[in-house]
């Protein structure tokens, strides 16, 4: 084992998959951010790169820095327009980009999902390591990580939040816990969750960005003028690959729809009023009172 | 995410300017890198579109790292002596790592030495980007001047040595000039090179003073190479590399603003260096040339100070509430706030119309070196570079003078809680003071500026954009047209009197007069391409209209004699 910081070129190098999704804006919402029905009204919200990938982005890249010959594929699920991930990925640094697209898809639960990207990790083939956010703010549900890792069978370490060292077969990491951290050794291959405490994303670099900029799936090149229709076909690392059902050889009853169980009971619309108010004197019985309340409406505990 | 880039849609404007592809054009030479480099542009459109997503990534930085780390770099008391070598404030090092791993250091550089062939005009954009984050960095940022200095004027063999660890390593770099006895009058320069015949290197002794950034890897020194010489002609430059450690800096100066910014003073000790260019051309042609982007890039730093003061000022004139109401709706108030919303867009059209001319002077000189330029090439080139000459003193006295009276007024309108270290506008109002002091004072800019205003190349730019307005804006047209007849008539009189002294007397007065109509009018210009401009131009017009009545006045009333009265004897 060698600590992180210093490159080391004997290392075997990693294929790394970044499991990347393109997320709405959760965290910046103004009022109109949920339809009457309760659902989220992803037409106003702008997309990102889900935050936790990102970290997950940073922690291949941070591998690759250290062991030469590593390469980073960033993998998303997604709509056409979730091509801006793959972009985005290219312009951080990753090696390869790729889609896995296709209606069929549509209407997925943690468990379709996760069986969508296990077998598109096994079509990419010889993966080492495979890196994800610990969760999406759209869903909050921290699953597909764990389910993804069980279905490539792949030991798993969740809410990685420091690499601590890294050897030929094996990486030491810090999880970030509830009460406190744990000191982990894993073998490598590996699946592992990043918590939005591992480092920041390193920013886009003037330069990949530069030369990335017109990376385009076939879905988006239709629509563009000439010159850019000739760059891509030009540079063939311009294509950015969109994988359909076909291509990752999955069964239909596990995608989609017909493969996600979860069906949503309820979905409850939760406004904010500030209409009442009432003030509480620094008596134990106020107090009390209190904490009964806040217990009760489920604010704490 | 906030964006300095992104929220400040006058930069995507400038990118939109006419002479924009014309400036694209004479720099990517028939786009000729497009197949060499993966990352060239290969089209105009293309072009304008690398700047403007490279601009996003610096918008980013500047916002979510710079930024933030300016108040800490402040109160840490900026960089710290370390064994006779600077060690940057914590903040400051994260800056700079930040922007070199974004690959933004030595973006003006061309491809072949790992840059990014960007022209002036995204340059000092982003300075003033940085400028507006933390003013105490642009100057570890802007010195990257010191790269185009030896990309224009070293041999093939030092640029390829030095140039690339811009962008590959991200080297720092420093202009060394000025010495104790030797500030703005830089021919009295006296550390001394020596030439040694044993080890065939340029030897170095003697100290500096004022050095900004001095403990840089890679730094440009001007050093006496005639003994026995006493002016400019006995003065070379040289290329000196860190790592050969014969530079001690012996003392940081401690400073009212830009503490970020570690100014040195330094020891050279048989320091080795290497000859750039000719010997004797040193003061007299590179380091004009060196200082003169310098002072276009404190321009953009003077605009980034000016933008930010007035962001403080309006986010808190919004926010404070006196007497019922909030400050901002009495009449003092927003006069000042609008006066300083006028001055600041006009500062900034005059740094990017300056820019343009630099832009298109450097790309002309570039094509004349490598191509050769016919006729109408060479008539064009000489055009611009007289504007270029001139505009860029007149940025730096407007937009200096302009960030300090605007970062003034933004802690003026902070009352009480402005003067205390709880808001940033204190630091940004000391960090102004240097913009009209370094790089050449105020005085100084008026002293290169006159020239545009004795041999009328501003009286001509001021003809042409009047040409360019359009007959709608008859209103304005003849009132400028008014202060343009006042401002030659005062011109004529003044110089009328062949007495030297009366005319340097007078002459920042005459230079502003023509700074309000220029500035004026390019604001006008600016609100035919977006009317969101017309409020500043009808703003700036009342400014320049009683500004230069009283500078008319000044000189008329005054008598010739009168000049004893100001004497020192």
């Amino acid at each position: 084992m060698c600590p992180i910081n210093k490159k080391n070129n004997r290392m075997k190098p990693l294929k790394i998959v970044v499991l990347a999704k393109q997320v709405p804006d959760t965290r910046n919402v103004g009022p109109d951010a949920m339809k009457p029905d309760g659902t989220v009204n992803r037409a106003i919200l702008p997309t990102i790169f889900n935050p936790d990938d990102l970290h997950a982005l940073e922690f291949a890249l941070q591998i690759k820095d250290k062991i030469e010959g590593t390469q980073v594929i960033v993998l998303t699920m997604g709509p056409k327009r979730a091509a801006d991930i793959v972009r985005e990925g290219y312009y951080r640094g990753a090696d390869y980009g790729l889609m896995v697209s296709d209606r069929r898809f549509g209407g997925a639960d943690t468990l379709a999902t996760s069986y969508t990207l296990a077998m598109t990790i096994k079509k990419i083939g010889d993966v080492d390591m495979v890196l994800a956010g610990v969760q999406a703010i759209d869903g909050d549900t921290a699953q597909t990580g764990p389910q993804t890792a069980e279905k490539i069978n792949f030991p798993q370490v969740t809410y990685v939040e420091e690499i601590i060292g890294l050897g030929n077969n094996e990486i030491t990491v810090k999880r970030r816990l509830d009460k406190g951290i744990e000191i982990v050794k894993a073998p490598i291959p590996v699946l592992m969750t990043v918590n939005g405490t591992f480092d920041k994303c390193r920013s886009r670099n003037a330069k990949k960005l530069l030369k990335y900029k017109y990376a385009r799936t076939n879905t988006e090149l239709a629509r563009e003028e000439d010159y850019i229709k000739e760059m891509v076909e030009q540079r063939p690392y311009l294509h950015i690959p969109e994988w359909n059902v076909e291509d990752i050889e999955a069964e239909l009853s596990k995608i989609g729809l017909a493969g996600s169980p979860t069906k949503v009971n309820k979905v409850e619309s939760i406004v904010m009023k500030a209409s009442e108010a009432k003030v509480l004197s620094d008596s134990q019985e106020d107090i009390d009172l209190m904490v009964g309340e806040l217990i009760s409406s489920h604010v704490i505990g | 995410m906030d964006n300095f880039y992104l929220d400040t849609p006058d930069f995507r404007f400038q990118f939109e300017h006419p002479l924009m592809e014309k400036i694209i054009r004479l720099k990517e030479n028939d786009f000729e890198d497009k197949d060499k480099y993966d990352y060239a542009p290969v089209n105009v459109k293309d072009t304008i579109d690398s700047y403007d997503k490279t601009m996003e990534v610096v918008g980013d930085i500047c916002a979510n790292v710079i930024a933030p780390n300016a108040e800490s770099v402040d109160k840490e008391g900026g960089a710290r002596l370390v064994n006779g070598h600077v060690e940057y404030a914590k903040g400051t090092a994260e800056n700079y790592e930040a922007l070199y791993k974004a690959g933004l250091i030595g973006m003006s550089l061309p491809r072949k030495y790992s840059g990014l062939n960007f022209p002036m005009v995204p340059y000092v954009m982003a300075a003033e980007m940085v400028s507006r984050a933390d003013a105490s960095f642009t100057n570890i940022w802007g010195l990257q001047d010191c790269a185009e200095t030896i990309r224009e004027f070293a041999d093939e063999d030092q640029k390829m040595r030095y140039l690339p660890r811009f962008n590959k390593e991200g080297a720092t770099a420093a202009m060394v000039l000025t010495e104790p006895d030797a500030g703005s009058d830089l021919q009295a320069v006296q550390l001394k090179a020596e030439y040694d015949e044993e080890k065939g290197v340029w030897l170095l002794n003697g100290v500096k003073r004022f050095i900004t950034n001095g403990d840089a890897d890679i730094a440009l020194v001007m050093a006496r190479s005639e003994p026995g010489t006493t002016d400019a002609r006995g003065i070379s430059l040289f290329i000196y590399d860190r790592s050969s450690d014969a530079v001690t800096v012996r003392h940081l100066e401690h400073k009212l603003g830009i503490i970020g910014s570690p100014t040195t003073e330094l020891v050279f000790k048989d320091a080795p260096a290497e000859l750039l260019g000719k010997r004797k051309f040193g003061l007299i042609k590179y380091v004009m040339a060196l200082m003169n982007s310098a002072r276009l890039g404190i321009g953009a730093q003077s605009v980034g100070i000016a933008e930010a003061a007035y962001r403080e000022a309006v986010k808190y004139a919004n926010e404070r509430e006196q007497f019922g109401s909030k400050i901002l709706e009495f009449p003092q108030v927003y006069e000042m706030l609008t006066n300083m919303k006028a001055q600041l867009d006009g500062i900034r059209a005059l740094l990017y119309e300056t820019t343009r001319y630099v832009d298109i002077t450097k790309a002309y000189d570039d094509l004349k070196n490598s191509k050769g330029l016919d006729k109408e090439q060479r008539m064009d080139m000489k055009k611009y570079s007289k504007l270029a000459d001139v505009f860029t003193p007149l940025i730096k006295l407007f937009g200096s003078e302009y960030a300090n009276s605007i970062a003034y007024d933004s802690l003026q309108i902070h009352g009480g809680t402005g003067f205390t270290t709880d808001f940033p506008i204190e630091r940004i109002y000391r960090d102004a003071r240097i913009t009209s002091i370094y790089e050449g004072t105020s005085q100084l800019q008026v002293i290169a500026a006159i020239r545009g205003v004795t041999t009328h190349v501003f009286s001509s730019a001021i003809k042409e954009y009047n040409a360019s307005l359009d007959d709608s804006y008859s209103e304005y047209k003849t009132k400028l047209e008014k202060l343009t007849i006042e401002y030659n008539d005062a011109i004529e009189y003044v110089t009328s009197k062949s007495n030297k002294e009366i005319l340097e007397f007078h002459s920042r007065r005459l230079v502003e007069m023509a700074g309000n109509i220029i500035i004026t009018y390019l604001l006008l210009l600016d609100s035919q391409r977006d009317e969101k401009y017309l409020k500043s131009a009808r703003v700036f017009l009342r400014i320049a209209e009683s500004d230069n009545e009283a500078k008319k006045a000044y000189i008329y009333n005054f008598e010739d004699s009168d000049l004893d009265e100001y004497k020192y004897k």
